[in-house]
């Protein structure tokens, strides 16, 4: 079997693949790349399946040793890449050999970043998915994130990657910022006053540092709730209501003034108001800004999010016939 | 002008502790690889260590105050 050798972890570097789904209900979150598009794109450099298990960092890169001859690609974060301390382009398919380390320097744009690898990382499958869940320490490799000097097995590719492949800069992810995060409001945006959900639009939110792959905290104003008799089974605080099914994305306002907007390893359920929910084309968006960052919400409709999502469709596509040229 | 530059953005933070003295001191002698902060970010405090030895000439970011990736926490001096 190959491996992968993990000098160092990284901050926080976990193996996700596109999802896990079908549990929700239970309380199990899907999991999966938090930027959806770079890391199915990762898979697509190295020719592997788009639902691959691939590597994804946040902040501080890993420190990555090969053992036999890999092709390997990074996206996501603007961020410095080096293979023996050369660099190296990102977005491009490249050849490495035993021996080879892939390291990072310091991000300067987004926040997280992806490793693909021919092959993919061929941890266990749990539950149909190999994305790591840290919180309950299910999936991916050992239900943690990497920690240094250990290893991955990978799997054996099935030599259809070709080193050179190159993603056109217009294909790649804008990062600078603010992040526009086009949003459905609801489920119960009825709990605002009519300012409040204004302001919420109007407001320019930081990313606080309670930002993960649970949720993103914001700050930057204070909504206010409409006043209303306590129902039966709903908490004190007025953005309290009855429990109900958090969806990913869902954005609720805990005291009115610090914003969450759940993500991946969302909770799934609770008593808080969710006012709207960010679609899901653009949690790609939020999961590439960092600690520090501003935030928007623009409203849509369901009509516009399902076409973002055909629209995004269309761009894998895209890359798809950019590689294979 | 040598200094050593946050990894993460995050809350600044220069003792292990609230109530524990500061890592280092200006003006205190450094080594390569020695803690001399904290940064707190998604839920954890990650230790920041020098990247290399010296004198630490002072130290530009106040404690609990954010810090962005890339900017500088601590100006070096002569050994």
């Amino acid at each position: 079997m190959s491996e992968l050798l993990v000098r160092a972890g990284g901050l926080y570097t976990t193996v996700q693949d596109t999802g896990r789904f079908g549990y929700y209900h239970m309380g199990m979150p899907p999991s999966g790349a938090m930027d959806v598009y770079s890391a199915v794109v990762a898979n697509m450099l190295v020719g592997n399946p788009d639902g691959a298990g691939v590597l994804e960092g946040t902040y501080v890169g890993p420190t990555l040793e090969f053992t036999d001859d890999r092709v390997v690609a990074v996206t996501g974060a603007d961020v410095p890449v080096t293979v023996n301390d050369e660099p190296v382009e990102p977005w491009t398919a490249i050849r490495v050999g035993p021996g080879d380390v892939l390291g990072f320097a310091m991000i300067r744009a987004g926040c997280r970043v992806y490793v693909a690898v021919s092959g993919g990382i061929d941890v266990p499958v749990y539950l149909g998915s190999r994305s790591t869940y840290t919180l309950t320490g299910i999936g991916g490799h050992q239900g943690r994130k990497l920690v240094d000097d250990e290893t991955l097995p990978l799997g054996s590719g099935d030599g259809s990657a070709r080193p050179g492949a190159v993603v056109p800069e217009e294909l790649r992810p804008e990062l600078a910022g603010p992040a526009e995060l086009r949003t459905v409001i609801g489920l119960c945006s009825y709990r605002l006053t009519e300012d409040a959900l204004a302001s919420f639009l109007g407001t320019d939110w930081k990313v606080t540092k309670d930002a993960d792959r649970v949720g993103y905290r914001l700050r930057g104003g204070k909504l206010d709730f409409t006043d209303r008799e306590q129902p039966f089974g709903a908490g004190s605080d007025p953005a309290n209501v009855v429990d109900l099914g958090y969806p990913v994305g869902s954005i609720q306002v805990p005291g009115g003034d610090e914003p969450i907007v759940l993500l991946n390893d969302a909770v799934t359920g609770g008593g808080y108001a969710t006012i709207g929910t960010v679609i899901s084309v653009d949690r790609d968006r939020i999961a590439q800004t960092k600690t520090g960052d501003v935030v928007r919400f623009t409203s849509v409709d369901l009509d516009t999010a399902l076409a973002a999502r055909r629209d995004r469709r269309e761009r894998i596509e895209r890359v798809r016939r950019e590689i294979a040229r | 002008m040598t200094t050593i530059k946050a990894q993460m953005p995050g809350v600044f933070y220069r003792r292990p502790a609230p109530e524990k003295p500061v890592y280092v001191d200006d003006g205190e002698e450094i080594s390569q690889g020695q803690t001399i902060a904290l940064i707190e970010v998604m839920k954890t405090f990650n230790e920041v260590k020098a990247d290399e030895s010296g004198t630490v000439a002072e130290f530009l970011v106040e404690d609990g105050d954010e810090v962005d990736v890339g900017q500088d926490i601590v100006r070096l001096g002569e050994v």
